[in-house]
């Protein structure tokens, strides 16, 4: 085992990477990335909503309706992405112990479950004047409300244990199996809906997009993912805090001593 | 290791043997949650034929959830545990081995009461045939997946509840394929794609799932 130690680089020359898993050294990285995701959360987005709402041509088949994809589509996005990032940082807190990308778990999940919970309720609101039904049985819907569930199940699990490191390491192990279940799901899900019926609805079946209405879509989408990243890092330093709060170096810390 | 397999499968069985009505309650809670569905939406045959297969695997779902609290708490609860993890067999194959037992326990004894059941709702000759053959091959999913769940709420305030939260998302796959079973040789296309597909799926939990089941043991008992 102590063979493996030698192979890390001397304490000086640490790569970034390792530096940073530090919560010492990530928590004032993350004070002030936050301001900056969020200033470019606020100008992405409405620049992404002003050219989606003002400028991008109404949709030939659905009216102004489809407007609501600047808020949909970013929002399934992130809550898929998210949970698979869940997955990613357990299994590295899982490998190299450390604590850091635990809290990162833990922070990720009511952003993904947020972002699971708006995809559906835009999507319903999308639904009803296109489709005429606030929910259709369709195989993506049915999926990304699984997905909210398997959010919901890993904070609840979180919730529910005290003991900080039995909550990580439990937690890490529901994200890794329920990304592992993730495509199982998918699949399973889709075989069902086509089994039942031939899907009458098909996102893909849209027209390909205006130029406009891509832009809009690529603006808001950035404008969401940066919002989701500042409110991560925003509820990272607060688990930071909370965790090493005994810590020297939480107790010198402006925000702290004042 | 085969010994301790069989030693800890003949242990559970023998403790489920002493204490007769927790097996009981699961199966009744089974056999009542199944005839309610009649009284809820009405007695017309055709209807109840079409809905026969997804009452009956949610019930048997439902059913197994109930029972996982018992398959590490009571373990947990006298020491017997702590000592199954301290001993030199591997844990995974002693897991193996308690969910086994869960299922003959739980599981095996849904899979022989479904036909009745079955009959109840009207269904075809064929179609039980098919509904026995997919809860064969599915509620052994039910309790490896479950066992993870058990496992992870090991001592948790509220893990009754907890557990189902965290494992009915998972076991959505199972529900599908095996109701659809059923559903797939009633309406005439032949059921043997979704038998297949969940004997897959049966195939894949039972690799992976002790693994991350010894995995949440030693998290929980850390």
């Amino acid at each position: 085992m102590t063979s493996t130690l030698t192979h890390f680089p001397a304490r000086g020359a640490a790569p970034l990477a390792w530096k940073y898993a530090a919560p010492a050294a990530f928590y004032p990285l993350a004070g002030k990335l936050v301001p900056m995701l969020f200033a470019a959360a606020v100008v992405l987005l409405a620049l992404g909503l002003g050219i989606g709402f003002l400028v991008a041509p109404t949709d030939a088949q659905q009216g102004d309706a489809y407007r609501i994809i600047y808020v949909h589509v970013p929002a399934a996005w992130i809550a898929m992405v998210v949970y698979l990032a869940m997955a990613f940082w357990g299994a590295v807190g899982f490998v190299f112990g450390t604590r850091l990308s635990f809290m990162l778990m833990r922070a990720l999940a009511p952003t993904g479950a947020l972002a699971a919970f708006l995809c559906l309720w835009t999507g319903a609101l999308w639904g009803r004047p296109t489709w005429g039904a606030w929910w259709v049985w369709d195989a993506r819907l049915t999926s990304v409300l699984i997905l909210l569930f398997l959010y919901l199940g890993f904070m609840a699990l979180q919730s529910a244990i005290d003991d900080p490191r039995r909550a990580d390491r439990a937690g890490a192990l529901l994200a890794l199996v329920g990304a592992v279940n993730v495509p199982v799901i998918y699949f399973s899900v889709q075989w069902w809906n086509t089994l039942h019926q031939g899907s009458s609805i098909r996102f893909g079946a849209a027209p390909t997009m205006a130029p406009d209405m891509l832009a809009g879509l690529l603006f808001s989408a950035l404008g969401a993912w940066a919002w989701a990243g500042a409110s991560v890092l925003r509820r990272l330093r607060a688990i930071v805090l909370e965790r090493e709060a005994d810590a020297a170096w939480v107790a010198q810390l402006p925000e702290v001593t004042a | 290791m085969l010994n301790a397999f069989l030693c800890v499968i003949r242990r559970d069985l023998l403790l489920a043997f002493r204490r007769q009505s927790d097996a009981f309650a699961a199966l009744l809670f089974f056999v009542i949650a199944a005839a309610l569905f009649p009284l809820g939406v009405g007695p017309e045959p055709a209807q109840l034929r079409a809905m026969a297969p997804g009452v009956l695997w949610v019930a048997a779902l439902f059913s197994s959830m109930l029972s996982l609290n018992r398959l590490f708490a009571s373990d947990h609860a006298d020491g017997t545990l702590e000592q199954l993890l301290l001993c030199a067999e591997p844990l995974v194959v002693i897991v193996a081995a308690k969910t086994v037992a869960h299922w003959l326990v739980a599981g095996l004894p849904i899979v022989l009461l479904a036909p009745v059941l079955g009959l109840l709702f009207d269904l075809a000759p064929d179609a039980i045939g098919v509904l026995v053959a997919s809860l064969l091959i599915g509620t052994p999913v039910l309790s490896l997946l479950g066992a993870i769940g058990g496992a992870l709420t090991l001592g948790l305030r509220g893990g009754g509840v907890l557990v189902s939260l965290l494992v009915l998302p998972l076991q959505v796959p199972v529900l599908v394929f095996g109701a659809g079973a059923v559903g797939a040789q009633t309406s005439g296309l032949g059921a043997s794609a979704h038998l297949l597909l969940l004997g897959g799926v049966l195939m894949f939990a039972a690799v992976l799932a002790p693994w991350a089941t010894a995995a949440a043991l030693r998290i929980a008992l850390d």
